[in-house]
C-alpha cells in the first residue's frame, strides 16, 4: 500500500552559480538569476509504502509523518528566501532538482527518529514548482 | 494500455480501534478519532490494464465499468456512515487504506477477464492525501 500526503509552502529563490560569469549566469537561468530572486508556491508530495498495520488499519501514522514533514521541511522553507535561509543552499543552487535532494536527505537522516520499524518506507518525493514544473525522486534505499 | 476511471462519493466516517484507549486512539488518528463522525468527499480513480480489443477498440466498456463503481461502491457508500451502515466498517477501521482494499475487493472478480486486469485502486480522502492499492496483502 502507498500513501501519498500532500504538502504547500512558499518559498524565494535564486538560481546563480559562482561557476560561471555574470553573463553566462543570466544566458543560463534566464528569469530565475534575477539578482533580487523571485517566489513560488510549491506544492510537496511525499509517498510511503508499507504493510497496512492491522490494529491501526493504516500504512502510517499521519501526524507523525505530518510532524516529520513539519519539523524538518516546512519549519525551515516556508516563507523563506531559501538561497540564504536554508544552510544547504549556502553552497548549492537551490534548483527544484537541488531541492528534492536536500528534502530527501532531511527526510531519511530523520526516518528512524519517527519510523523506528522496517515500515513505512519513504518511497518518493514529488516537488511541484509551478503547474508547469514538476520534478519527482525515488528515494534511495 | 491503462483506462481509469473516475468516481466520487462523500461518506463520514470515524477512525478508532475499540481495543484502544481514547487517548491512545487521538494519538494515533487524531481529529479522525472524533466519536461522532466526519465526513469527506472522497474521489475514486481505478485503473485497469489490458490490450484494447481489436473489434471494439476498447480496454473495456466503459459503460460496464461505471455501473459496476455505481453498484458496489458509490451506491452502498454514498451519503452513508460508513461505520454504520456499510458492513464491513462496524468492524473494520474504515481508514482510507481499509476503504481502498474493500473496493478492490468488491470491484476485482467483476473487472478481470482474459487480458484485462485491475492494475490500482487510488482513493483520494481529501485533496492531499490518497493512498495507491494493487491487490498485495
Amino acid at each position: 500500500m502507498r500513501l501519498t500526503s500532500r504538502y504547500r509552502f512558499s518559498a524565494s529563490h535564486r538560481l546563480d552559480t559562482p561557476a560561471l560569469s555574470p553573463e553566462e549566469n543570466r544566458r543560463l537561468y534566464g528569469k530565475c538569476n534575477n539578482p533580487h530572486g523571485h517566489g513560488h508556491d510549491y506544492v510537496l508530495d511525499v509517498s510511503v509504502t508499507g504493510p497496512v498495520d492491522a490494529a491501526s488499519g493504516q500504512v502510517v501514522n499521519i501526524q507523525t509523518l505530518d510532524r516529520l514533514v513539519a519539523e524538518r521541511i516546512l519549519r525551515d522553507f516556508d516563507h523563506k528566501y531559501l538561497n540564504a535561509d536554508v544552510r544547504e543552499f549556502e553552497d548549492f543552487i537551490p534548483t527544484s532538482e537541488n531541492i528534492i535532494r536536500v528534502m530527501e536527505d532531511r527526510l531519511k537522516s530523520h526516518w528512524r527518529e519517527s519510523f523506528a520499524g522496517d515500515w513505512p518506507c519513504l518511497e518518493k518525493i514529488r516537488l511541484r514548482e509551478t503547474r508547469r514544473n514538476q520534478f519527482e525522486l525515488a528515494s534511495r534505499k | 494500455m491503462f483506462l481509469t476511471r473516475k468516481a466520487e462519493f462523500s461518506a463520514s466516517h470515524v477512525c478508532a480501534n475499540p481495543a484502544w484507549s481514547a487517548d491512545r486512539n487521538q494519538a494515533v488518528y487524531g481529529n479522525n478519532a472524533n466519536p461522532n463522525g466526519h465526513g469527506h468527499n472522497y474521489v475514486l480513480e481505478v485503473t485497469l490494464t489490458g490490450d484494447p480489443d481489436p473489434v471494439t477498440g476498447m480496454v473495456f466498456d466503459l459503460r460496464q465499468l461505471k455501473e459496476i463503481l455505481n453498484r458496489e461502491v458509490v451506491d452502498p457508500m454514498d451519503h452513508r456512515f460508513l461505520n454504520k451502515e456499510v458492513p464491513p466498517f462496524d468492524r473494520v477501521i474504515p481508514t482510507t487504506e481499509n476503504l481502498a482494499v474493500e473496493i478492490w475487493k468488491r470491484i476485482e472478480p467483476q473487472i478481470r477477464r482474459d487480458g484485462v486486469r485491475l492494475q490500482n485502486v487510488r482513493l483520494y480522502e481529501t485533496a492531499d492525501l490518497y493512498v495507491d492499492y494493487g491487490g498485495e496483502r
